[in-house]
């Protein structure tokens, strides 16, 4: 019965393996022998002020990101999971349409709505309503509003299947008890959806963290994240180890993340 | 200690789309009694009890409490307490927290909100639980906690759903007692549905019948089951043998009564003889089964003329001996049987 099981999922762990534990070796053997051996590399990571200053405003920017993601799609999951049937369909095709639509076209849409000459500063201006340009790109508004858009819909998902589960029952005692509906939404119904919304900000900010497209082309390289500074250090500048050791800080951090949220899901069972 | 409420109901009718859920119920529900609402599924009496809580609207008729109107008033303006089915206890709260949480909502003050909630603990026998998470309690206690929380206020009507249908059957029956003493304590105007018979007989002071989506009977459980108002009561409340009444006599012997029509005798009202008696109205029959029951016997009987009976009949009292295929006589008081 094992055999049979490891056989099935034989393939898809030799694929793994093959395209991401043995490439992830490879970039942890260069951390620490690229260009001399040792811990150098860490060292120039953890105190080079452009690092600091990237990692800290990555943090910042999947900080805010995942807060309004979520906050987003708890919105438009109550009205998913507990509108009626039109509405059902209006935020169901929301949802999947910009999920179907690659995330490079999506970043060119929002250069194109909101770059200093793009649609929603020409309207603006030509309505008399701004007389500069208001700068809404290559800057860390416009990496906001780009991953959020992108975010949004893997969140609604785990939310949607905790906003799902909870008994309606519940919801009638509070009311029967004379609650308003505000205490009812605030002290039962989202402190029982609390387990989904840790596990779709996890989910956001993880993902988050590694976002190399929509900050490079929405940033203009003005905000750089992690992801493009890694790109950066390998790809155009011969530095190697210090782009390994970067990206070997980041994937402990992820993983550090994921086990602390494993286990606060765990003690709340 | 509780004010309890009366609670009128005139008329009151309920249809889901073009299906009568409820049709044309009028009763009222006197100061703290302990009204169950009975019926097989499907028989409006949990539509019956969410009018009664708000969650439902009626078509029809009009609600009451204390003679002011009430057939509008959404259910947070009720002030009714209520046990629902599953319980519906908050679980990311303890037992306190879920306790406190009407009184809070309520607005009372902290000092008296933790005295309430040690009180309501103190009276369902939870003490020690306080701290605890609904997740961490057994069934039987989370059916207190639901019970704490609905009478925190001091509501003047207490509805419960089937609150006993997740438990079982000896938890059950302690559950009953204690129901019946939280009653008496508190006062308070309980309405309970449930589809358990027994249950209602021991706990009510009245018993609502309902069935396809009309009031059959309401009156107390001895009445119910000893006068039903019609043939669908008398079958559905425990067993009854209905034998047709032609002219004073049943398949031609003599009846112990005049008059037509279905003659209805509980099984533990007929008596079995192995004697033809000599006086008092009797059946011959053969016995065809015998089921030990320990106290009890249930005993089949069938009458030359077809006529199944059922009896149920002290064991000790049993000639020894009795088998299947024995010809047997049953017997009754002549005023035990009623006519439906």
């Amino acid at each position: 019965m094992l055999r049979s099981r490891l056989l099935l999922l034989g393939p898809l762990l030799l694929f793994l393996a093959a395209t991401y534990l043995v490439p992830f070796l490879g970039v942890m053997q260069w951390s620490v022998t690229l260009p001399e051996p040792g811990l150098g590399q860490y060292r120039a990571a953890l105190t080079d002020p452009l690092v600091r200053a990237v990692i800290w405003r990555t943090l910042r920017i999947c900080a805010l990101v995942t807060v309004i993601s979520v906050a987003a799609a708890y919105v438009i999951t109550l009205l998913w999971v507990r509108g009626g049937p039109v509405m059902r369909v209006v935020v169901e095709l929301c949802i999947l349409i910009p999920f179907w639509i690659s995330v490079l076209t999506r970043a060119f849409g929002w250069l194109a709505l909101l770059s200093n000459k793009g649609i929603l500063n020409s309207w603006a201006q030509s309505a008399g309503m701004l007389t500069e340009p208001l700068t809404m790109v290559r800057n860390e508004f416009g990496v906001v509003v780009g991953m959020v858009h992108f975010l949004i819909p893997f969140a609604v998902f785990p939310l949607a299947s905790a906003l799902r589960t909870v008994d309606e029952r519940v919801l009638m005692a509070a009311r029967g008890m004379g609650a308003s509906r505000a205490r009812i939404f605030w002290q039962v119904f989202v402190p029982m959806t609390l387990p989904g919304i840790l596990g779709a900000a996890l989910l956001v900010f993880v993902f988050a963290l590694g976002f190399f497209v929509t900050p490079a082309l929405l940033g203009g390289g003005r905000s750089v994240m992690v992801a493009e500074l890694i790109y950066l250090r390998i790809f155009q500048s011969p530095d190697w180890g210090l782009g390994a050791a970067i990206s070997v800080i980041l994937m402990i951090g992820v993983g550090g993340l994921l086990a602390a949220m494993m286990k606060l899901k765990g003690g709340m069972k | 200690m509780t004010q309890a409420a009366e609670i009128g109901a005139s008329g009151i009718g309920k249809m889901f789309g073009r299906f009568t859920a409820l049709a044309d119920i009028s009763l009222t529900i006197g100061r703290g009694e302990f009204l169950t609402l009975l019926g097989p599924s499907g028989s409006g009496k949990t539509t019956f009890l969410m009018i009664l809580s708000g969650f439902e609207a009626p078509t029809s008729g009009r609600l009451t409490l204390d003679g002011r109107e009430l057939t509008e008033t959404p259910p947070e303006a009720r002030g009714f307490g209520m046990v629902f089915q599953g319980y519906a206890l908050f679980p990311h709260m303890s037992v306190e927290d879920n306790i406190a949480f009407p009184l809070k909502v309520q607005g009372r003050p902290a000092p008296e909100v933790k005295r309430r909630v040690a009180e309501m603990i103190e009276m369902v026998g939870l003490g020690g639980h306080g701290h605890k998470r609904p997740a961490g309690l057994s069934g039987g206690q989370q059916q207190r906690v639901a019970l704490a929380r609905a009478l925190a206020y001091a509501p003047p009507v207490l509805l419960l759903d089937e609150p006993f249908s997740a438990l079982d059957k000896n938890l059950r029956g302690q559950m009953q007692d204690e129901m019946r003493r939280i009653h008496r304590d508190t006062g308070t105007t309980f309405v309970f549905v449930t589809h358990d018979q027994e249950e209602a007989l021991a706990l009510s002071s009245r018993i609502a019948i309902f069935e396809k989506g009309r009031l059959q009977q309401i009156a107390p459980p001895r009445d119910v089951y000893e006068r039903p108002a019609n043939r669908f009561v008398a079958e559905f409340l425990g067993d009854i043998n209905i034998l047709p009444l032609q002219g004073g006599q049943i398949e031609g012997q003599d009846a112990g009564m005049g008059g037509s029509g279905d003659l209805a005798i509980r099984p533990e009202y007929m008596e079995l003889s192995l004697n033809a008696p000599a006086t008092g109205p009797s059946l011959a029959a053969r016995l065809t089964d015998l089921t030990y029951l320990g106290a009890e016997t249930r005993l089949a009987l069938q009458t030359p003329g077809g006529l199944p009976l059922v009896l149920h009949r002290p064991t000790a009292t049993l000639p020894p001996g009795l088998a299947p295929g024995a010809a047997v006589w049953a017997t009754w008081d002549a005023g035990r049987g009623f006519l439906i």
